[in-house]
Protein backbone atom coordinates (compact mmCIF):
# COMPACT_ATOMS: atom_id res chain seq x y z
CA UNK A 1 0.00 0.00 0.00
CA UNK A 2 1.36 3.94 -0.78
CA UNK A 3 1.14 5.10 2.61
CA UNK A 4 4.53 7.08 1.60
CA UNK A 5 2.53 10.18 0.43
CA UNK A 6 0.60 10.91 3.21
CA UNK A 7 3.38 9.88 5.42
CA UNK A 8 5.22 12.62 4.22
CA UNK A 9 2.69 15.45 5.52
CA UNK A 10 0.55 13.36 8.08
CA UNK A 11 1.24 11.63 11.72
CA UNK A 12 0.71 8.23 12.12
CA UNK A 13 -2.56 7.87 13.67
CA UNK A 14 -2.26 6.74 17.42
CA UNK A 15 -4.91 5.01 19.83
CA UNK A 16 -4.71 3.93 23.50
CA UNK A 17 -0.67 4.01 22.84
CA UNK A 18 -0.07 2.65 19.36
CA UNK A 19 0.80 3.56 16.75
CA UNK A 20 -0.65 3.22 13.26
CA UNK A 21 0.59 3.86 9.41
CA UNK A 22 -2.87 3.46 8.05
CA UNK A 23 -5.85 5.18 8.95
CA UNK A 24 -8.06 2.27 7.14
CA UNK A 25 -9.35 -0.53 9.84
CA UNK A 26 -11.46 -3.83 8.24
CA UNK A 27 -13.69 -6.09 9.07
CA UNK A 28 -13.02 -9.91 8.45
CA UNK A 29 -16.86 -10.68 8.04
CA UNK A 30 -19.49 -11.74 5.12
CA UNK A 31 -16.64 -13.03 2.57
CA UNK A 32 -17.47 -15.64 -0.06
CA UNK A 33 -14.26 -17.21 1.06
CA UNK A 34 -11.23 -16.90 3.05
CA UNK A 35 -8.85 -16.55 0.30
CA UNK A 36 -10.58 -13.84 -1.55
CA UNK A 37 -10.89 -12.05 2.52
CA UNK A 38 -6.99 -12.73 2.52
CA UNK A 39 -5.93 -10.81 -0.32
CA UNK A 40 -8.33 -8.29 -0.24
CA UNK A 41 -7.10 -7.56 3.29
CA UNK A 42 -3.63 -7.37 1.86
CA UNK A 43 -4.90 -4.89 -0.67
CA UNK A 44 -6.73 -2.26 1.59
CA UNK A 45 -3.12 -1.84 3.65
CA UNK A 46 -5.09 -2.10 6.45
CA UNK A 47 -3.15 -2.45 10.06
CA UNK A 48 -5.75 -3.02 12.02
CA UNK A 49 -8.66 -6.31 11.80
CA UNK A 50 -11.37 -7.06 13.11
CA UNK A 51 -12.38 -10.30 14.40
CA UNK A 52 -15.77 -11.32 16.12
CA UNK A 53 -16.02 -13.99 19.51
CA UNK A 54 -18.05 -17.01 18.89
CA UNK A 55 -18.67 -20.28 19.78
CA UNK A 56 -16.23 -22.65 18.36
CA UNK A 57 -18.22 -25.27 16.29
CA UNK A 58 -17.81 -28.60 18.32
CA UNK A 59 -18.49 -30.78 15.41
CA UNK A 60 -16.54 -29.14 12.54
CA UNK A 61 -19.38 -28.75 10.23
CA UNK A 62 -18.32 -24.88 10.04
CA UNK A 63 -15.18 -23.30 8.70
CA UNK A 64 -12.34 -23.29 11.26
CA UNK A 65 -10.91 -19.84 13.54
CA UNK A 66 -10.46 -16.74 11.34
CA UNK A 67 -6.38 -17.03 13.12
CA UNK A 68 -6.16 -19.88 10.76
CA UNK A 69 -6.40 -18.02 7.86
CA UNK A 70 -4.98 -14.28 9.45
CA UNK A 71 -1.38 -14.31 10.97
CA UNK A 72 -1.56 -12.30 13.92
CA UNK A 73 2.31 -10.75 13.89
CA UNK A 74 0.81 -9.37 10.63
CA UNK A 75 -2.25 -7.52 11.49
CA UNK A 76 -3.81 -5.99 15.06
CA UNK A 77 -6.40 -7.67 15.68
CA UNK A 78 -9.66 -5.88 17.30
CA UNK A 79 -11.80 -7.71 19.06
CA UNK A 80 -15.87 -6.71 18.45
CA UNK A 81 -18.73 -7.60 21.13
CA UNK A 82 -21.12 -7.27 17.84
CA UNK A 83 -24.25 -9.13 18.61
CA UNK A 84 -24.34 -8.04 22.26
CA UNK A 85 -27.78 -6.24 23.26
CA UNK A 86 -26.67 -5.72 27.02
CA UNK A 87 -23.59 -3.92 29.07
CA UNK A 88 -23.13 -6.96 30.86
CA UNK A 89 -22.84 -9.30 27.24
CA UNK A 90 -20.51 -6.73 26.27
CA UNK A 91 -18.32 -6.84 28.98
CA UNK A 92 -18.53 -11.01 28.77
CA UNK A 93 -17.36 -11.06 25.28
CA UNK A 94 -14.76 -8.61 25.80
CA UNK A 95 -13.46 -10.41 28.78
CA UNK A 96 -13.03 -13.70 26.42
CA UNK A 97 -11.61 -11.57 24.01
CA UNK A 98 -8.88 -10.19 25.80
CA UNK A 99 -7.97 -13.70 27.45
CA UNK A 100 -7.34 -14.83 23.63
CA UNK A 101 -4.33 -12.92 25.03
CA UNK A 102 -3.66 -10.83 21.85
CA UNK A 103 -4.10 -7.13 23.17
CA UNK A 104 -5.99 -5.16 24.99
CA UNK A 105 -8.02 -3.30 22.61
CA UNK A 106 -11.53 -3.78 22.00
CA UNK A 107 -14.13 -2.82 19.62
CA UNK A 108 -17.47 -2.18 21.79
CA UNK A 109 -20.80 -2.73 20.07
CA UNK A 110 -23.92 -2.39 22.31
CA UNK A 111 -26.59 -3.04 19.86
CA UNK A 112 -29.97 -1.22 20.63
CA UNK A 113 -32.09 -2.01 18.26
CA UNK A 114 -32.37 -5.35 15.65
CA UNK A 115 -33.79 -4.00 12.49
CA UNK A 116 -31.26 -0.78 12.65
CA UNK A 117 -28.48 -2.18 14.56
CA UNK A 118 -28.29 1.37 16.23
CA UNK A 119 -26.40 1.71 19.36
CA UNK A 120 -28.06 1.58 22.92
CA UNK A 121 -26.07 4.55 24.30
CA UNK A 122 -27.13 3.82 28.06
CA UNK A 123 -25.34 0.20 28.03
CA UNK A 124 -22.27 1.63 25.47
CA UNK A 125 -21.38 4.20 28.22
CA UNK A 126 -21.99 1.66 31.44
CA UNK A 127 -20.09 -1.18 29.50
CA UNK A 128 -17.13 1.30 28.37
CA UNK A 129 -16.74 2.80 32.19
CA UNK A 130 -16.20 -1.06 33.52
CA UNK A 131 -13.89 -1.79 30.79
CA UNK A 132 -12.07 1.14 31.03
CA UNK A 133 -11.45 0.59 34.56
CA UNK A 134 -10.15 -3.16 33.95
CA UNK A 135 -7.60 -1.88 31.54
CA UNK A 136 -9.41 -2.14 28.31
CA UNK A 137 -8.59 0.13 25.52
CA UNK A 138 -12.20 0.86 24.52
CA UNK A 139 -12.92 1.99 21.19
CA UNK A 140 -16.47 2.46 21.00
CA UNK A 141 -18.95 2.64 18.31
CA UNK A 142 -21.71 5.10 18.44
CA UNK A 143 -23.93 7.01 16.72
CA UNK A 144 -23.07 10.36 15.75
CA UNK A 145 -24.57 12.14 18.93
CA UNK A 146 -22.10 14.82 20.57
CA UNK A 147 -22.77 14.04 23.57
CA UNK A 148 -22.97 10.56 23.84
CA UNK A 149 -19.19 10.86 22.13
CA UNK A 150 -18.05 13.48 24.90
CA UNK A 151 -19.05 11.09 27.64
CA UNK A 152 -17.42 8.69 25.95
CA UNK A 153 -14.47 10.35 25.86
CA UNK A 154 -14.65 11.62 29.37
CA UNK A 155 -15.15 7.86 30.33
CA UNK A 156 -11.25 6.72 29.00
CA UNK A 157 -12.74 5.32 25.68
CA UNK A 158 -9.36 5.14 23.49
CA UNK A 159 -11.35 6.18 20.33
CA UNK A 160 -14.66 7.18 19.81
CA UNK A 161 -16.02 5.77 16.57
CA UNK A 162 -19.47 7.40 15.43
CA UNK A 163 -21.58 5.23 12.32
CA UNK A 164 -21.47 7.32 8.66
CA UNK A 165 -24.67 5.50 8.46
CA UNK A 166 -26.52 1.88 9.88
CA UNK A 167 -23.94 -1.15 10.05
CA UNK A 168 -24.07 -3.18 6.62
CA UNK A 169 -26.42 -0.21 5.01
CA UNK A 170 -23.31 1.48 2.46
CA UNK A 171 -25.78 4.63 2.46
CA UNK A 172 -22.31 6.68 3.18
CA UNK A 173 -22.10 9.64 5.26
CA UNK A 174 -25.61 10.86 5.85
CA UNK A 175 -24.76 14.11 8.39
CA UNK A 176 -21.02 14.95 7.80
CA UNK A 177 -22.06 18.01 9.88
CA UNK A 178 -22.34 16.01 12.91
CA UNK A 179 -18.89 13.80 12.34
CA UNK A 180 -17.36 17.29 12.01
CA UNK A 181 -18.88 18.32 14.76
CA UNK A 182 -17.50 15.16 16.76
CA UNK A 183 -14.02 15.51 15.43
CA UNK A 184 -13.86 18.92 16.03
CA UNK A 185 -14.81 18.88 19.85
CA UNK A 186 -13.05 15.72 21.17
CA UNK A 187 -9.41 14.94 21.98
CA UNK A 188 -9.70 11.20 21.56
CA UNK A 189 -9.16 9.68 17.91
CA UNK A 190 -12.61 9.73 16.09
CA UNK A 191 -12.78 6.67 13.77
CA UNK A 192 -16.05 6.16 11.76
CA UNK A 193 -17.34 2.69 11.70
CA UNK A 194 -19.86 1.64 9.93
CA UNK A 195 -22.18 2.67 6.21
CA UNK A 196 -19.71 3.38 3.58
CA UNK A 197 -20.73 1.75 0.78
CA UNK A 198 -18.04 2.67 -1.81
CA UNK A 199 -14.73 4.71 -2.45
CA UNK A 200 -16.25 7.93 -2.74
CA UNK A 201 -17.64 7.33 0.60
CA UNK A 202 -14.47 7.11 2.35
CA UNK A 203 -13.12 9.93 0.90
CA UNK A 204 -15.48 12.41 1.58
CA UNK A 205 -15.80 10.86 5.07
CA UNK A 206 -11.80 11.43 5.65
CA UNK A 207 -12.51 14.91 4.32
CA UNK A 208 -14.11 15.99 7.47
CA UNK A 209 -11.27 15.23 9.40
CA UNK A 210 -11.86 11.98 11.24
CA UNK A 211 -8.74 9.93 12.04
CA UNK A 212 -10.30 6.98 10.05
CA UNK A 213 -12.75 4.63 8.52
CA UNK A 214 -13.40 1.13 9.85
CA UNK A 215 -15.11 -0.95 7.13
CA UNK A 216 -16.53 -4.12 6.41
CA UNK A 217 -18.93 -4.73 4.08
CA UNK A 218 -18.03 -2.20 1.53
CA UNK A 219 -15.54 -4.47 0.48
CA UNK A 220 -16.51 -8.06 1.38
CA UNK A 221 -19.76 -7.14 -0.47
CA UNK A 222 -18.47 -5.62 -3.42
CA UNK A 223 -18.83 -7.85 -6.96
CA UNK A 224 -14.47 -7.42 -6.74
CA UNK A 225 -13.81 -7.41 -2.94
CA UNK A 226 -9.77 -7.71 -3.71
CA UNK A 227 -10.41 -4.06 -6.56
CA UNK A 228 -12.80 -2.34 -3.82
CA UNK A 229 -10.19 -2.50 -1.16
CA UNK A 230 -8.10 -1.53 -3.24
CA UNK A 231 -9.78 1.32 -3.98
CA UNK A 232 -10.74 2.00 -0.18
CA UNK A 233 -7.06 2.02 0.61
CA UNK A 234 -6.73 4.87 -2.02
CA UNK A 235 -9.69 6.60 -1.07
CA UNK A 236 -8.89 6.80 2.44
CA UNK A 237 -5.62 7.83 1.76
CA UNK A 238 -6.92 10.40 -0.98
CA UNK A 239 -9.41 12.28 1.63
CA UNK A 240 -6.84 12.18 4.33
CA UNK A 241 -4.43 14.32 1.90
CA UNK A 242 -7.32 16.41 0.86
CA UNK A 243 -8.33 17.46 4.44
CA UNK A 244 -4.79 18.40 5.26
CA UNK A 245 -4.09 19.91 2.05
CA UNK A 246 -7.34 22.24 3.01
CA UNK A 247 -9.94 22.47 0.18
CA UNK A 248 -10.43 25.57 -1.84
CA UNK A 249 -13.57 27.92 -0.57
CA UNK A 250 -16.97 27.16 -2.15
CA UNK A 251 -18.35 30.04 -4.43
CA UNK A 252 -21.35 30.45 -5.85
CA UNK A 253 -20.36 32.56 -9.14
CA UNK A 254 -17.92 31.05 -11.36
CA UNK A 255 -14.39 32.51 -11.71
CA UNK A 256 -12.19 32.27 -14.49
CA UNK A 257 -8.99 30.21 -14.31
CA UNK A 258 -6.92 31.63 -17.34
CA UNK A 259 -6.10 35.12 -18.03
CA UNK A 260 -9.10 37.77 -19.11
CA UNK A 261 -6.61 40.02 -20.23
CA UNK A 262 -4.68 39.67 -23.59
CA UNK A 263 -7.94 38.52 -25.62
CA UNK A 264 -7.71 39.43 -29.50
CA UNK A 265 -9.72 41.90 -30.34
CA UNK B 1 -14.98 -46.64 38.14
CA UNK B 2 -15.91 -42.83 38.00
CA UNK B 3 -19.29 -41.91 38.14
CA UNK B 4 -20.25 -40.58 34.34
CA UNK B 5 -20.95 -36.46 34.02
CA UNK B 6 -23.08 -34.65 31.84
CA UNK B 7 -21.52 -31.09 30.72
CA UNK B 8 -23.45 -28.66 28.95
CA UNK B 9 -20.39 -27.64 26.34
CA UNK B 10 -21.37 -25.02 23.92
CA UNK B 11 -24.97 -25.29 24.55
CA UNK B 12 -24.74 -28.95 24.03
CA UNK B 13 -25.06 -31.68 26.56
CA UNK B 14 -21.70 -34.13 26.75
CA UNK B 15 -21.03 -37.36 27.99
CA UNK B 16 -17.98 -37.90 30.10
CA UNK B 17 -16.87 -41.09 31.59
CA UNK B 18 -16.29 -38.87 34.93
CA UNK B 19 -14.79 -35.72 36.15
CA UNK B 20 -11.51 -34.78 34.53
CA UNK B 21 -9.93 -31.57 33.99
CA UNK B 22 -10.46 -28.81 31.81
CA UNK B 23 -7.41 -29.50 29.47
CA UNK B 24 -8.69 -33.26 29.59
CA UNK B 25 -12.17 -32.19 28.00
CA UNK B 26 -10.08 -29.83 25.04
CA UNK B 27 -8.58 -33.03 24.33
CA UNK B 28 -11.05 -35.45 24.31
CA UNK B 29 -12.78 -32.70 22.27
CA UNK B 30 -9.68 -32.55 19.84
CA UNK B 31 -9.34 -28.92 20.62
CA UNK B 32 -5.86 -26.72 20.92
CA UNK B 33 -5.76 -24.77 24.47
CA UNK B 34 -3.93 -22.31 22.77
CA UNK B 35 -6.80 -21.99 20.19
CA UNK B 36 -9.79 -21.47 22.30
CA UNK B 37 -11.04 -19.18 25.23
CA UNK B 38 -12.48 -21.50 27.97
CA UNK B 39 -15.30 -19.87 30.49
CA UNK B 40 -16.83 -22.47 33.29
CA UNK B 41 -19.89 -21.68 34.66
CA UNK B 42 -19.35 -17.98 33.45
CA UNK B 43 -16.13 -17.75 35.01
CA UNK B 44 -12.99 -17.40 32.40
CA UNK B 45 -10.27 -20.05 33.34
CA UNK B 46 -7.01 -18.97 32.08
CA UNK B 47 -4.91 -21.53 30.50
CA UNK B 48 -1.99 -22.17 32.90
CA UNK B 49 -5.02 -22.87 35.08
CA UNK B 50 -7.00 -25.37 32.64
CA UNK B 51 -5.52 -28.64 33.96
CA UNK B 52 -6.04 -27.77 37.67
CA UNK B 53 -9.39 -26.94 36.95
CA UNK B 54 -12.01 -29.79 37.41
CA UNK B 55 -15.61 -30.24 35.65
CA UNK B 56 -18.15 -31.51 37.20
CA UNK B 57 -21.14 -32.93 36.50
CA UNK B 58 -23.80 -30.52 35.38
CA UNK B 59 -21.23 -27.76 35.07
CA UNK B 60 -21.48 -25.17 32.00
CA UNK B 61 -18.31 -24.75 29.99
CA UNK B 62 -17.95 -22.49 27.19
CA UNK B 63 -15.66 -23.09 24.38
CA UNK B 64 -14.92 -19.62 21.76
CA UNK B 65 -12.59 -18.42 19.34
CA UNK B 66 -12.23 -15.25 16.55
CA UNK B 67 -14.36 -15.80 13.59
CA UNK B 68 -15.37 -13.59 10.79
CA UNK B 69 -16.71 -10.21 11.85
CA UNK B 70 -16.88 -6.63 11.39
Amino acid sequence: MSTTAAAAVDQPLVIGGREFQSRLMVGTGKYADNDTMVRAIDASGAEIVTVAVRRVDLDRTKEEGILFHLDPKKYFLLANTAGCYTAEEAIRYARLAREAGFNEFIKLEVIGDQETLLPDVEGLLESARTLVKEGFHVMAYTNEDLITALKLEDAGCAAIMPLASPIGSGLGLINPYTVRTIKRRLGAPVIVDAGVGTASDACVTMEQGVDGILMNTAIAAAQDPVAMAHAMGRAVEAGRLAYLAGRMPRREIAIPSSPTTGMLD
Amino acid sequence: MPDPITVVVNGQEREFGGEMSLTDLLQALDLDPQAVVVELNKEIVRRPALGDTTVRNGDQVELVHFVGGG
